[in-house]
């Protein structure tokens, strides 16, 4: 028995010291979580269901042959929405599923910080999020073996990607935690999620058209996800978007904190 | 030292229910608190403040002498919680799930292979390893929940409910457990099973409506029973007397019951007046008298008679 618990055992684990046991706690949360996916059969049918979207949404709906251009346009234009419903889909259960089933007193009363758990929770989901993109790596085989797209400006489109895929999450995770109910989380993420979406388009901006002015316009236009991710995708990882992605994740994943965190009722 | 388990004047208000009001306690090393009390006495809520899951409305709780408000991160890192109904990761094998609670808690990998040997062992997990905690049985689950609460040699324990659904052998394991852990720990259980206060804990404290009721040894408790020393006789006679009548005339005796009987001889209890010892009287007369005595049984006192009495404040007194 000992030998096979040795076997079992993970990684060595350098003992109790300041800094390192933090990175251990949330590091022992994200290896639990991630290999929560696999072990159910929410990573497969999420990667396949996500594969097969982008197949349908590059090739036929954006016509990446018929285009005759060498570049990956047609799938990431779609990203925004796939990952509007699909991510809300992976983040229901993240916070949710801990609170019907009662884990999250388990996890709570183990001496980590909620900031530990929300992290450790957050990055897994955020990590499986990334390899589901990575799957993704034919379609950029194909452009290649097609043409001579400008692979500066693919791997700049898969950053802002997989930032705005991390946008998403952050927001999901955070209503997950707000109720019991995965439904809810899922119905609630996905519209707070659209209004993320859709602020730069000019069904928005259209309604302040003549009345408001420019900067108004600007402003509003600057917090859709579409606007950011569009400009990194046209190969420019300007500043600002990451400035953006990164405080709107922060922001969620700060707001997530406080919800876990109040307890005060069940 | 101060105590392992430190509550003052806790308090929990939900809206306007008053789940938890004022309780104060101290646990000691080598203290076996039981927590007893109808659903909704505010057992698992109490418990919920001490882990610092839930934050009380007011007064403080500490472990190990580390306040849960101001370094709740010390003082779980002494404690082990089962929480109500034994909530764990179904979708985890329970050796990933011991090994992921290992490794949250920091502990080092040949620390963490001896202690999950340890509590493997000692709480006969070894046929389940590596199922799915979803798929095993009650029984099985809430003892990969008690593993996991003492895989780190806590300080302070803290079980809710630890035997809730085991069979009486798996009971009988458990409660021999907690029982060896006791010298060296500060521990908590709840339960509704009043044998269990008898079988492990130390102290005994009763919970109703979100107050203490009353904090004392098992001892103490049964010994409020109004069956503490009853006589149970089961006699014979040759000249023809009534067992009631002969029994009621002792001194020490305030009531006398007929018992259920399955010969036709006569049985009866007899109530002994403040709860002192009235065998002997009851022996000797009944042998002077020319009674042929088939049985005797002395009560020791009954713990759930005397929880009713104290939950509901309605118990036959006697006479």
């Amino acid at each position: 028995m000992k030998s096979f618990v040795n076997l079992l055992q993970g990684a060595p684990q350098p003992r109790n010291k300041g800094g390192v046991i933090v990175m251990i706690q949330i590091l022992s949360i994200f290896r639990r979580e991630f290999s929560g996916y696999f072990s159910t059969p929410v990573a497969y049918v999420f990667i396949v269901i996500f594969l097969f979207l982008n197949g349908i949404f590059t090739f036929f709906m954006g016509d990446l042959y018929a285009r005759g251009q060498a570049d990956l346009e047609p799938f990431f234009t779609w990203h925004p929405w796939l990952y509007l419903f699909l991510v809300p889909a992976l983040a229901m259960r993240l916070w949710a599923e801990e609170r019907r089933v009662g884990t999250v007193e388990l996890l709570m009363t183990l001496p980590v910080t909620v900031w530990q758990a929300v992290l450790g929770k957050y990055l897994a989901a955020w990590a499986f999020t990334g390899i589901a993109l990575f799957l993704t790596f034919p379609v950029w085989i194909t452009v290649n073996y097609l043409g001579q797209p400008d692979n500066g400006i693919i791997l700049a489109a898969y950053i802002g990607s997989f930032l705005m895929a991390g946008a998403y999450l952050s927001i999901g995770a955070c209503i997950s935690a707000m109720t019991k109910n995965q439904v809810i989380a899922f119905v609630v993420a996905v519209v707070v999620c659209f209004l993320f979406t859709i602020t730069g388009l000019p069904l928005v901006t259209n309604l302040f058209d003549g009345w408001a002015p420019q900067t108004v316009i600007d402003t509003v236009s600057s917090l859709s996800f579409i606007t950011n991710f569009q400009s990194i995708s046209r190969g420019v990882i300007d500043a600002r978007n990451l400035v953006y992605f990164g405080s709107l994740i922060f922001f969620w994943l700060f707001l997530n904190t406080l919800v876990v965190g109040n307890r005060d009722g069940a | 030292m101060s105590a392992l388990i430190e509550v003052t004047s806790v308090s929990k208000h939900f809206g306007s229910i008053k789940a938890v009001e004022g309780v104060s306690f101290s646990v000691n090393r080598g203290e076996v608190l039981g927590f007893l009390g109808p659903n909704g006495a505010g057992k698992s809520t109490t418990m919920r403040m001490i882990t610092g899951f839930l934050r009380p409305s007011s007064g403080r709780a500490s472990i190990c002498g580390y306040d849960l408000a101001e370094e709740p991160i010390k003082a779980r890192a002494q404690l082990g919680y089962l929480p109500e109904g034994a909530p764990l990761y179904g979708d985890m094998t329970a050796i990933e799930f011991l090994r992921f609670a290992a490794s949250v808690r920091g502990l080092s990998t040949e620390k963490a292979s001896e202690r999950i040997n340890w509590v493997v062992g000692q709480l006969g997990l070894g046929p389940v390893l590596v199922q799915p905690i979803e798929t095993l049985s009650k029984g099985f689950k809430r003892r990969v929940g008690l593993a996991q609460s003492v895989l780190h040699d806590p300080d302070v324990l803290i079980l809710d409910e630890p035997t809730d659904g085991l069979d009486p052998n798996q009971k009988h394991e458990v409660r021999a457990l907690i029982r060896a852990m006791s010298a060296h720990k500060g521990i908590i259980i709840s339960t509704h099973l009043l044998e269990e206060v008898d079988a492990v804990c130390t102290r005994a404290m009763v919970i109703n409506r979100g107050k203490v009721i009353i904090d004392c040894t098992p001892e103490e408790l049964a010994s409020r029973s109004r069956h503490r020393n009853a006589v149970t006789v089961c006699a014979l006679t040759n000249t023809g007397g009534d067992l009631r009548v002969t029994l009621e005339g002792l001194p020490g005796v305030v009531g006398v019951e007929a018992a259920p009987v399955a010969s036709g001889a006569a049985r009866f209890v007899a109530f002994p007046k403040d709860g002192k010892s009235i065998v002997s009287d009851v022996t000797s007369h009944l042998l002077e008298k020319g009674w042929q005595i088939e049985s005797l049984d002395v009560d020791s006192g009954r713990l759930d008679e005397v929880f009713r009495e104290l939950t509901t404040g309605s118990s036959t007194a006697p006479q």
